[in-house]
């Protein structure tokens, strides 16, 4: 396809795209910089449609966040509380059982859970909850723990990675989700969640993870004090660990929601950012098959703009958001089968529910 | 019937479409060919990347209304007692306010009120005009017809009344789609397509500037959108007064017109459309009111060079239950994260 660039700098980049070359940190850093937003969408859409044609994915699944109590106290969160501070909540196992029984009519596929690091919380409640899950829900995929509730799940337990890695996926977790690494780098770490575990701590799990044959996704957290340097590299130490377990199922650029958080002085995300995000990821994630546009965050509209950036998934109905939320998020909380078939088509896609694998199913089961 | 491909390539070449061929390539040519082909427009009538807006505020002198639209949420009719009529003490602390803001003009509108007189509008003109230097943006072609009829003037003697009184230049509102079949469903007290046209076509001829509107997405089809469109160029090819063209979706909250809203991606499909097709108008205006920030800066690349005004007061979308919020600082701000120049600019469109 001949496509013509405002910015000159564009058309290597497309020529090596075209030749399948492996795009590189300065190739990178072109992308976020150039104003060229409709010849870099070009660029990522070519790719996406070559790996998806004008498939768009979503799924049918619901958010389940068992306790905000956190020890991390990360400066970008607005959802985080302290035990005893108004509002803190955790969920027990009763009622988690409670919250899934009222809404057994919902075909939902896949259940979403992540939670703060509530130092109430024994490594026994977490087993339960995954079993509950699994006999509720025996057909739905648990997605479950971010990287850095492994980490502290092992020490909670006393046992080594592997192992409790294996005693979770017997209790029923089948995938990860992607969150918690922020932006991979040292310097952001230090300023914005200095007692949550690094760079290095992150990739050493998520391998550990991939090799106990259980896939999960990548984030970046963007729009904070990061560089357009910093995403680059993070991107590449996302390819990296790509090529080395092929354990990643789909990346999600993340959208900073500033309200009610320590940086609450930063503007919201503009959607040139969120548009370049998208595409910077299906670009220079040349390994990962699947880039999300995550609604909640950018806002359904945008979203459906996205899945001619890169994206070829709208993560899904979600049913009740919670953390975006708390930190001003103006889109909805959740969204049913048809507004998400909707959004899809009319974006001039094909929508294809799918399941946590990216397998189509039937949208009557 | 030419193919998509040499469909695309007549507009490359800066060759004129028609409503059919419009039709095909609306339907048929992907998201962001359609963007492409809007942007090259865009830099072809503006090779600068200067993004403009306008500081200016919306007054509603009124909002009784005989017109009974079934898209509007904001109206009263006439014999409910939450009508309104602003008293000459809000008028000028509105306009006060806006002039301390830094803004140009006001933009004048309101219902089809049976209780105002011509006297009313001239003297309302009059008074703004010796206690403040505004510019006055005012009275959508339905509020002039409707002005006209009730005393008894010809359009071209209505407007040059009006003229005479203060007004400098006529806002496009009330075209909705400009196809009399569609238009007699949603409001069917309104002026027909052919005296929207008319008040234009007077006010142009009087050498007063308008700009043109288009709201979408509630009971038209595909095809009507391309004819107002057309109905919109043929008048422009004649007198050159449209300054700018503003196309906007319906917000069904509050109102008579049970339909689905439609989604940012069909919003801006039909945006790059415009400047795609309306080959005459220079200035094309993404609605950030109707739209919120994110699909608006978008819209700086599907063919909009314009961010509208900064709308210190919007009364009529907000009653729909759509509330952005955009002060002027954010505005400039969308402007120049997505690589352009901001620039108010006066309702001439003339850089300040």
């Amino acid at each position: 396809m001949q496509i013509s660039f405002i910015d000159e700098r564009l058309e290597d980049l497309y020529l090596k795209v075209l030749k399948n070359s492996r795009l590189s940190r300065e190739d990178g850093i072109i992308i976020y910089e150039t104003h060229d937003l409709i010849g870099l969408g070009r660029i990522a859409n070519h790719v996406r449609k070559a790996l998806h044609g004008n498939r768009a994915f979503y799924i049918y699944n619901e958010h389940l966040n068992y306790t905000n109590i956190c020890k991390n106290r990360c400066r970008f969160c607005a959802y985080a509380k302290d035990k005893g501070q108004e509002g803190a909540y955790v969920f027990s196992i009763e009622e988690i059982e409670k919250r899934l029984m009222t809404h057994m009519d919902e075909p939902v596929k896949e259940l979403h859970i992540v939670g703060g690091l509530n130092e109430d919380l024994k490594f026994d409640y977490y087993i339960d909850l995954l079993k509950t899950i699994r006999r509720i829900r025996p057909h739905a995929t648990i997605k479950a723990f971010t990287c850095v509730e492994i980490d502290y799940l092992s020490t909670l337990a006393g046992l080594s990675l592997e192992e409790t890695i294996k005693r979770l996926k017997e209790a029923g977790l089948a995938m990860m989700p992607g969150g918690g690494a922020e932006v991979l780098n040292k310097r952001i770490q230090e300023e914005l969640f200095p007692r949550k575990i690094g760079h290095e701590r992150w990739l050493e799990i998520v391998k550990a993870v991939h090799k106990a044959g259980i896939k999960t996704n990548a984030t970046m957290l963007y729009g904070h004090i990061e560089t357009l340097e910093e995403r680059v590299d993070h991107l590449i130490s996302l390819r990296e660990v790509q090529d080395e377990t092929g354990g990643f199922s789909a990346f999600i650029p993340l959208a900073f929601h500033s309200e009610n958080t320590e940086l609450s002085h930063l503007p919201p995300t503009t959607a040139v950012d969120d548009l370049k995000n998208v595409a910077a990821a299906r670009l220079m994630l040349d390994n990962f098959e699947h880039i999300k546009a995550y609604w909640v965050m950018i806002g359904e509209s945008l979203a459906q703009v996205a899945l001619s950036f890169g994206a070829d998934d709208l993560d899904g109905t979600i049913m009740e958001e919670r953390i975006t939320h708390t930190a001003g998020a103006k889109s909805a909380k959740g969204l049913t089968r048809n507004q998400m078939e909707d959004l899809i088509l009319t974006a001039g896609f094909d929508p294809v529910e799918r399941d946590s694998f990216y397998n189509p199913v039937n949208g009557l089961a | 019937m030419a193919s998509l491909d040499q469909l695309i390539e007549k507009i490359r070449e800066n060759h004129r479409i028609d409503v059919n061929e419009a039709l095909v390539l609306y339907r048929e040519a992907d998201f962001l060919t359609l963007a492409d082909l809007a942007n090259q427009k865009r830099f072809y009538h503006h090779p600068d990347r200067i993004v403009t807006y306008v500081v200016d505020r919306n007054i509603n002198y009124t909002n009784i209304c005989v017109s009974g639209c079934r898209f509007c949420a904001f109206f009263e009719p006439p014999d409910k007692d939450r009508g309104y009529v602003i008293s000459r003490q809000a008028l000028h602390d509105k306009i006060r306010e806006t002039l301390d803001l830094g803004g140009t003009q006001i933009l004048l509108q309101g219902g089809m009120n049976p209780g105002l007189t011509l006297d009313y509008y001239t003297g309302m003109l009059r008074d703004i005009k010796e206690n403040f230097d505004i510019h006055i943006h005012g009275f959508s072609p339905p509020e002039i017809d409707y002005i006209a009829k009730k005393s008894s003037l010809s359009i071209a003697k209505a407007i040059a009344i009006l003229k005479n009184s203060g007004l400098s230049s006529i806002p496009g509102g009330g075209a909705e789609i400009l196809c009399d079949e569609v238009r007699q469903q949603v409001s069917p007290n309104k002026c027909l397509s052919s005296q929207w046209l008319e008040v234009m076509r007077q006010a142009h001829l009087q050498g007063m500037r308008s700009s043109a509107t288009m709201m979408f997405g509630h009971l038209e089809d595909d095809i009507h959108i391309f004819q107002h469109m057309d109905k919109i160029r043929t008048l422009q090819d004649e007198t050159s007064g449209f300054t700018a063209f503003i196309p906007w979706t319906f917000q069904p909250g509050n109102t008579k017109i049970d339909i689905k809203k439609k989604t940012g991606a069909e919003y801006l499909r039909v945006l790059a459309m415009s400047r795609i097709f309306l080959d005459n108008i220079d200035n094309i205006q993404a609605s950030w009111v109707t739209q919120g920030d994110k699909i608006a800066q978008t819209a700086l690349f599907f063919g909009a060079n314009d961010m509208g005004s900064t709308m210190i007061e919007e009364n009529v979308v907000a009653s729909a239950g759509v509330d952005f919020m955009l002060p002027r600082e954010e505005l400039v701000r969308l402007i120049s994260t997505a690589g352009f120049e901001p620039r108010q600019r006066d309702c001439y469109y003339h850089l300040l």
